[in-house]
């Protein structure tokens, strides 16, 4: 299980996936619009996921 | 898969062209791709006197960063950074800390002028006694002060923070409409250069993506947070970049292709709209428009009459 914390909604949830694009198809979020950080790193949608990690979302959309 | 470059572990994967880098090569990526855009339509040229338009978030800050670093580099123009503080509680005041900041630490000239010196409130409560879309209101506040305020300041450029994904939303929404005269106005430098009313604008983050910007800003440590405006609520423009984006997703490229194909019919729009659009001063203000009255003056007065 990775535990995801999505900036935008300020909220944690806890995601059942091997790697980073399963967990967006799983939260229904489009990679364009979310940077991914894992221990402040950068990561790519491909990249695996071990259980336990914790992975945040940044918005990448300003608006103003 | 490593970075295209190195044996590094990549920050991002290109969509346009599916290269992957890790940070030190995207930051240079990011960063020539930038200064070619200036170099390639004339942004800055010697002597200019540049204002960056900052708002503290991560497009204006990543600009400012790289303007910095080019005016270290050739020292041939001024540079400066000019704010607008729309008085928006929880966020402008956040984002404008952290531009002041990053102005103290590289010794750039930061001017701030707010709509409640200018116009005689903060948005927040401008909002609260009007039915008017926050965008639809800040937008055109924003653009006259900054307009106004940049040839007070001597600028003979001002370099705001639009990117690709900005622009390509614009040329969309302006299709959608059916507004193409608007695309006119378009590019990466703006502005009808005789005309001492209108300062020129340049847009070097033009063909840079959203992503692209946001990972240089991570990367850089620009910004701790990428929260967005409360009041972001023109849901036109939202449909459209969800539209762009779900396009991406699906088809890699597809935001860039739309831009290299409107940089191609951009010089034919141009010219056939460049007689078409008369300016004249406002009644009120004196600033250039195109009706008698500007917007920004009907806007300030309908909420004059709300009281």
């Amino acid at each position: 299980m990775v535990k995801v914390f999505i900036e935008k909604e300020n909220k944690f949830v806890n995601v059942e996936a091997s790697n980073a694009k399963e967990i967006l198809t799983k939260l229904n979020i489009n990679p364009e619009t979310v940077l991914l950080a894992r221990n402040n790193e950068l990561i790519l949608l491909e990249t695996s996921l071990k259980n336990n990690d914790e992975l945040k979302l940044l918005s990448v959309i300003s608006g103003g | 898969m490593p970075c295209k470059n190195c044996l590094e572990k990549p920050v991002i994967n290109l969509t346009n062209n599916n290269i992957k880098l890790c940070r030190q090569h995207f930051a240079r990526y990011f960063e020539r791709k930038v200064l070619k855009t200036i170099k390639d339509y004339k942004l800055i040229e010697r002597n200019d006197k540049v204002g960056v338009a900052v708002s503290g978030g991560k497009d204006s800050l990543s600009l400012l960063s790289i303007i910095k670093q080019l005016k270290d580099k050739i020292k041939i123009f001024e540079l400066e950074a000019i704010a607008i503080d729309e008085g928006i509680k929880g966020y402008r005041d956040k984002t404008l800390e952290r531009a002041k900041k990053f102005c103290k630490d590289n010794d750039i000239k930061l001017h701030i002028f707010s709509y409640k010196e200018e116009f005689g409130n903060t948005l927040d409560n401008f909002l609260k006694k009007s039915d008017m879309k926050a965008c639809s209101m800040c937008g055109p506040f924003r653009r006259y002060l900054l307009n106004k305020k940049a040839k007070e300041l001597g600028f003979t450029k001002l370099a705001t923070g639009h990117n690709l994904d900005d622009e390509t939303q614009t040329i969309m929404m302006n299709y959608f409409r059916r507004n193409i005269e608007t695309s006119a106005r378009l590019g990466p430098i703006t502005g009808i250069s005789k005309d001492k009313r209108f300062i020129k604008r340049i847009k070097p983050l033009y063909l840079v993506t959203e992503k692209e910007v946001a990972t240089y800003a991570f990367i850089k440590g620009l910004i701790d947070d990428f929260n967005e405006c409360p009041h972001s609520s023109d849901s036109y423009r939202g449909d459209v970049r969800d539209l762009l984006n779900d396009f991406e997703a699906r088809y890699p490229g597809t935001k860039h292709s739309i831009m290299t194909s409107f940089l191609e019919i951009l010089p034919l729009l141009k010219e056939s709209y460049k007689k078409s659009i008369p300016i004249n001063e406002c009644k009120s203000c004196g600033e250039p428009c195109s009706q008698e009255i500007c917007q920004t003056c009907k806007i300030v007065e309908i909420l004059k009459n709300k009281g």
